[in-house]
Formats: structure tokens, sequence, C-alpha cells
């Protein structure tokens, strides 16, 4: 019984995986039928037994307005951010100073933490180094930057994304966690040092 | 009919002409840029609003095909995948000091006595590659007060 238990949950804990892999297998034959429908269901099951992943905790909400929100900013800053290095790459006097900034978040969920590290590799100036799971802190390189004033700016803005990511795509705890630190000083991590 | 079509046609040669462009910069960028954290910014920026910018072209002169929805993958999966390939670069990078500090405004990963420096080469290069030279050198003071101790 207990066996069988722990079948049905993993495998409705695999049902989003399993959805997509479908949905990519139909896309990739680029036509819709039940037989692309069927195989995919095949293949997909074939994948996730063959390949199995750990669940994701949590999972996540959908705020359609958030989300629209989210998207909005997202092209609006891919645009802005290649723009930018497209002309730190041509510019003829190079680069300015980078930074390697560390950041406190909110947020503390495995799914939205990944959402956000791949939201900030597509804005401008940041590309995620390192993470510290336990103490929710981002280390984040900055391309070009100009004086400590701009690294602050840098810090209000990813901690917008994550406002942004949360809203969209958080529980009501993940939220709530949010609203209780509203503007929290972005404070530095003791035992830092600048070279 | 006709100049819809023709619209259309300008449209998705200016995706593809912009997008084209921007794949560029980021080659020069990988290029031009002095270090790996630097070109893990070109590799990830630029190209990923090229590839969108060429897929959004291609899907507006493609359209009626099923080819369409290929090219809904490709960017969906360039998304996706281009910050985390990054991401696992430029963390390997700087745990192995492949870093320009001298090129850093600041360095606040860096430093402090509890940074975790599990995987680092015993022939990562020195974090201060002038200071290590001058305390090569045989005849300097540190030299000669090595060999007292």
């Amino acid at each position: 019984m207990t066996a069988s238990d722990v079948a049905v949950r993993r495998l409705r804990n695999q049902v989003p995986l399993l959805v997509s892999l479908v949905l990519v297998w139909n896309l990739l034959w680029g036509t819709w039928s039940w037989a692309n429908l069927i195989s995919g269901t095949v293949v997909a099951l074939a994948v996730t037994w063959l390949l199995p992943l750990p669940p994701v905790a949590g999972g996540a909400s959908f705020h359609p307005l958030a989300v629209v929100h989210f998207l909005g900013h997202l092209i609006r800053d891919l645009a802005l951010s290649s723009a930018q290095v497209a002309w730190d790459a041509i510019r003829p006097s190079g680069l300015r100073y980078g930074a390697i900034i560390s950041v406190q978040l909110r947020t503390d969920s495995d799914l939205l933490l990944t959402m956000i590290a791949e939201t900030l590799c597509l804005v401008p100036g940041s590309i995620v180094i390192d993470l510290d799971r336990e103490k929710r802190v981002f280390a984040l390189h900055l391309l070009s930057v100009r004086d400590d004033a701009e690294l602050e700016e840098q810090r209000v803005r990813v901690r917008a994304t994550e406002d942004r990511v949360v809203r969209a795509f958080g529980s009501a705890a993940d939220i709530a966690a949010l609203d209780q630190q509203p503007d929290q000083p972005a404070r530095r991590p003791a035992g830092r040092s600048t070279s | 009919m006709n100049d819809v079509d023709s619209v259309a046609d300008v449209i998705a040669v200016a995706c593809l002409l912009v997008g084209a462009f921007f794949c560029l910069t980021a080659g020069v960028g990988l290029v031009r840029f002095p270090d790996v954290l630097s070109r893990m910014h070109a590799g990830t920026k630029p190209q990923v609003v090229g590839v969108l910018l060429i897929m959004t072209g291609s899907a507006i002169r493609l359209v009626g095909s099923s080819v369409i929805w290929m090219l809904l993958l490709v960017a969906a999966f360039q998304l996706l995948t281009a910050p985390v390939s990054a991401h696992m670069v430029s963390r390997i990078a700087y745990r192995r000091r492949h870093v320009r500090r001298d090129l850093l405004l600041v360095d606040e990963l860096g430093g402090g006595p509890d940074l975790y420096r599990g995987d680092e080469p015993a022939d990562a290069p020195p974090e201060e590659p002038a200071q290590a030279f001058v305390e090569s050198q045989p005849d300097q003071g540190t030299g000669a007060g090595d060999g007292k101790a």
C-alpha cells in the first residue's frame, strides 16, 4: 500500500515534467496528431523512468497579471542589456572596471532562486557567479561600473528583479516573506574585503 | 495583400539584420573583453537577443510552415540554457582564479578567512601576481627572511 502511495506521489510530482516533454515532442514533429501524442507520452515516460530527476519541492503558482509585468520587464531588460554589452564590445575605449558584489535575497525556495538567477543573467550588467543557499546570498559579476553609487544601484535592481519573479511565480508564503522585509537595507555580508 | 507581404518582409529583414549584428557583437566581445567573467556577459546577452531576433525574422518569413514550432523551441531553450552555462563557466573560472583582479572595483566574494576554496587547483595563478613575483625573487628581503627562519 505504502509502496503504491509513494509511486502515485512520485507520478504526481512528475506530471508537469511529463506534460512539457510531450509538448516538446509534438513541437519537434511540427504537426499535431494522436500518433505524435501517444508516442510522445511513451517517450516521456521512458525518459523520466530512465533518467529520474529529484522532485521540485514547493512548486510554483501563477499570478497572470504579475507574470505579464515580469515578462514585460524581462523583454525590456533583455533589449537594454544586449545593447549595452554590444556597445561595450565595439566601443574603441574598451571596458571600464568590473566588480563582484554579493546581494542578500529574501526568498527561500529552490525553484524561485533558480528563476531569479536565470533572470539576473539576462538583465543589464550581471552574471550570477555563486549562490550561498543557506544564507541566501548571491554573488554577481558586474561587467562595467563607474563608482560605488552604481554598485548600490545594481543591488537595488537585483532586489527589484527578485520582487517581480516572486510576485509572478511565488506561493502566498513567499510573497508574505517578501512583504515582511519590504526595504531591508542591502547589507553586505561580513568578512568582505576590497581589492 | 501585396502591401501586407512587403511590410512583413521588411520587418523580417530588419529582425534578421539586427539579430545578426547582435551575434557579431557577441563574437567581438568574446575577443575584446579581458577575462572569462566579462566574456561570459558577451556570450549571454547579445547572443540570446541575436538568436531570438533571427528566430523572429525566420518565423515571419516561414509563416504557415511547421518549422515555426522548432524555431519556438530553439528560442525557448536558448533562453533557458545560456544563463546556466554562463553561470557554470563563471563559477569555475572564479574558483580557478581566472579573474583579472586588477580590473575589479570591488570583490565582495573574495577575501575573508571563511571563504570556501574547496576545488582550487595547486597550479592556480597567484592571487596578486605582482606581489608573488617580488616574493619569488631570491635577492629580496623576503628570501633572506626565509633563510633565517
